[in-house]
């Protein structure tokens, strides 16, 4: 059977992981490599890195580390943050990411997705979606540029069109509970996972053990994945993955020898 | 030494990282060169992407030869997620294509209905023992990502999971063996995985 995910999220400003809330105040949250050892030891199932500082003088840098990464953690691996083009996505991946995720850009150029997808296989594109609930209260809209722009389009809409272009995945922040440690956001993650048939990872919210059945006992979601919560030590993977074992939630936990 | 079969489809790195971190020598190759059969201890084919196009650059990089000549000197050969697809006769992703028929059977679309890719960490069953497994803890998990799979649990299946269907995972046939999940990327069982396949060189 195939187990639920817990995904620690990295994001990477010059070389080091932070931490912000609500997508600004970053915090200082130590050395990418080792931060990936570490989780890799305590159980997580994949690791994303998200390069929130990304420039075209950064990628070099970027994939340096990726390479860094890859030499000594051997789980999934997702890289994403100011991926513009199908030679950016090369690059990352060829330093060892599995997977590229592409956000903004993709709005941007949708055929960005298709291009990736054909090139390299779906499995390797992420689509990465910050989505908030409408003003007037109907639906949600998709945001870019870290989630400070407006879009006006639809994340249903939006998703099922990553989908047909070849994302592989999408990867679902909620703005509204980023950061929040109130919670995933149930209602639109269960719009999303009934309305895709890839997987989907759930973001934003993320506070304390029981959010995590909750993600996986309310909604389709494959995955759940957080930052700060893990980054400071707050709830320890090892521990979300026992309490989701104790409600059946199927996740992966190795026998004792 | 191991040699890494790079016939142009998608990332290396992380299988030369691997096989670099349990200590052992690693060169890539990009071209079948049959004199240098002899230098290499074991050899790897790993795979990302489709049955077609890789079965037809394996053609033109001269690698059916240079394989079919590398598995007669008895060396083991593994074959990677597609790789391990590519050992069969035939494939029907897209189209039929013939695989390297190193094994019997064939390579169709998963039937499930359950989410295509598989994607993610699953539970092996290991339905014949095998030194391969030494030291791995039981029921351990490894990481898939892929929509085919071999038709049937065959003779040489040594392992299978479990995905709304029955997915063959390990098949060994004397010294040519395949694994249908990515052994460079599933932790530490992977990395055991890969250690065990050494103890064969």
């Amino acid at each position: 059977m195939l187990k639920k995910r817990i995904i620690p999220c990295l994001d990477i400003k010059d070389g080091r992981v932070v931490k912000g809330v609500n997508f600004v105040d970053l915090i200082d949250a130590g050395d990418p490599v080792e931060s990936a050892r570490e989780y890799n030891d305590l159980g997580a199932d994949e690791l994303v890195f998200l390069d929130i500082t990304a420039t075209k003088e950064k990628r070099k840098t970027l994939a340096e580390l990726v390479e860094k990464v890859a030499a000594e953690v051997f789980i999934p691996l997702t890289v994403g943050g100011g991926i513009r083009t199908v030679g950016d996505m090369q690059l990352i991946l060829r330093s060892g990411a599995d997977k590229v995720s592409v956000n903004s850009a993709a709005v941007r150029n949708p055929s960005l997705v298709k291009e990736g997808a054909i090139k390299f296989g779906s499995q390797c594109i992420v689509g990465a979606v910050d989505a908030a609930k409408r003003d007037n209260g109907e639906g949600w809209e998709i945001f870019i540029s870290g989630g400070s722009k407006e879009t006006g389009i639809d994340l249903i809409e939006w998703v099922k069109k990553l989908e047909n272009l070849g994302a592989g995945e999408i990867l679902l922040t909620s703005i509204n509970k980023d950061g929040t440690k109130d919670g995933f956001d149930i209602e639109m993650l269960q719009a999303v996972t009934e309305a895709v048939n890839i997987p989907v990872i759930a973001s934003g919210g993320a506070g304390n053990i029981k959010h995590f059945i909750d993600v996986f006992q309310k909604t389709g979601a494959d995955a759940a994945l957080a930052a700060s919560i893990f980054h400071f030590g707050e709830i320890a993977i090892k521990d979300v993955k026992a309490e989701l074992e104790k409600e059946n939630i199927p996740v992966r936990i190795e026998a004792e020898e | 030494m191991i040699a890494v079969i790079d016939y142009g489809a998608g990332n290396l790195n992380s299988i030369y990282k691997a096989l670099e971190y349990i200590g052992e020598e690693v060169e890539i190759i990009t071209e079948g060169n049959l004199e240098l059969i002899d230098s290499y201890d074991g050899l790897v084919l790993p795979g990302v992407g489709a049955f077609p196009g890789a079965a037809e650059r394996l053609k033109s990089h001269n690698f059916i030869d240079f394989i079919n000549k590398f598995v007669e000197t008895g060396k083991p050969f593994l074959g990677i997620c597609l790789g391990m697809q590519l050992l069969f006769e035939w494939g029907f992703e897209d189209e039929k294509t013939a695989g390297l028929g190193l094994l019997k059977g064939n390579v169709v679309k998963m039937e499930t209905d359950l989410k295509i890719p598989h994607m993610g960490w699953n539970q092996l069953e290991i339905i014949k023992n095998d030194a391969l497994f030494k030291g791995l803890p039981e029921n351990s998990h490894f990481y898939f990502v892929h929509s085919y799979q071999l038709e049937k649990v065959t003779d040489d299946v040594l392992a299978v999971v479990g995905y709304g269907t029955t997915v063959p995972a390990v098949v060994k046939k004397d010294n040519v063996i395949g694994f249908q999940f990515h052994p460079e990327k599933s932790g530490d069982n992977g990395i055991k995985l890969l250690e065990n396949f050494r103890e064969l060189l």
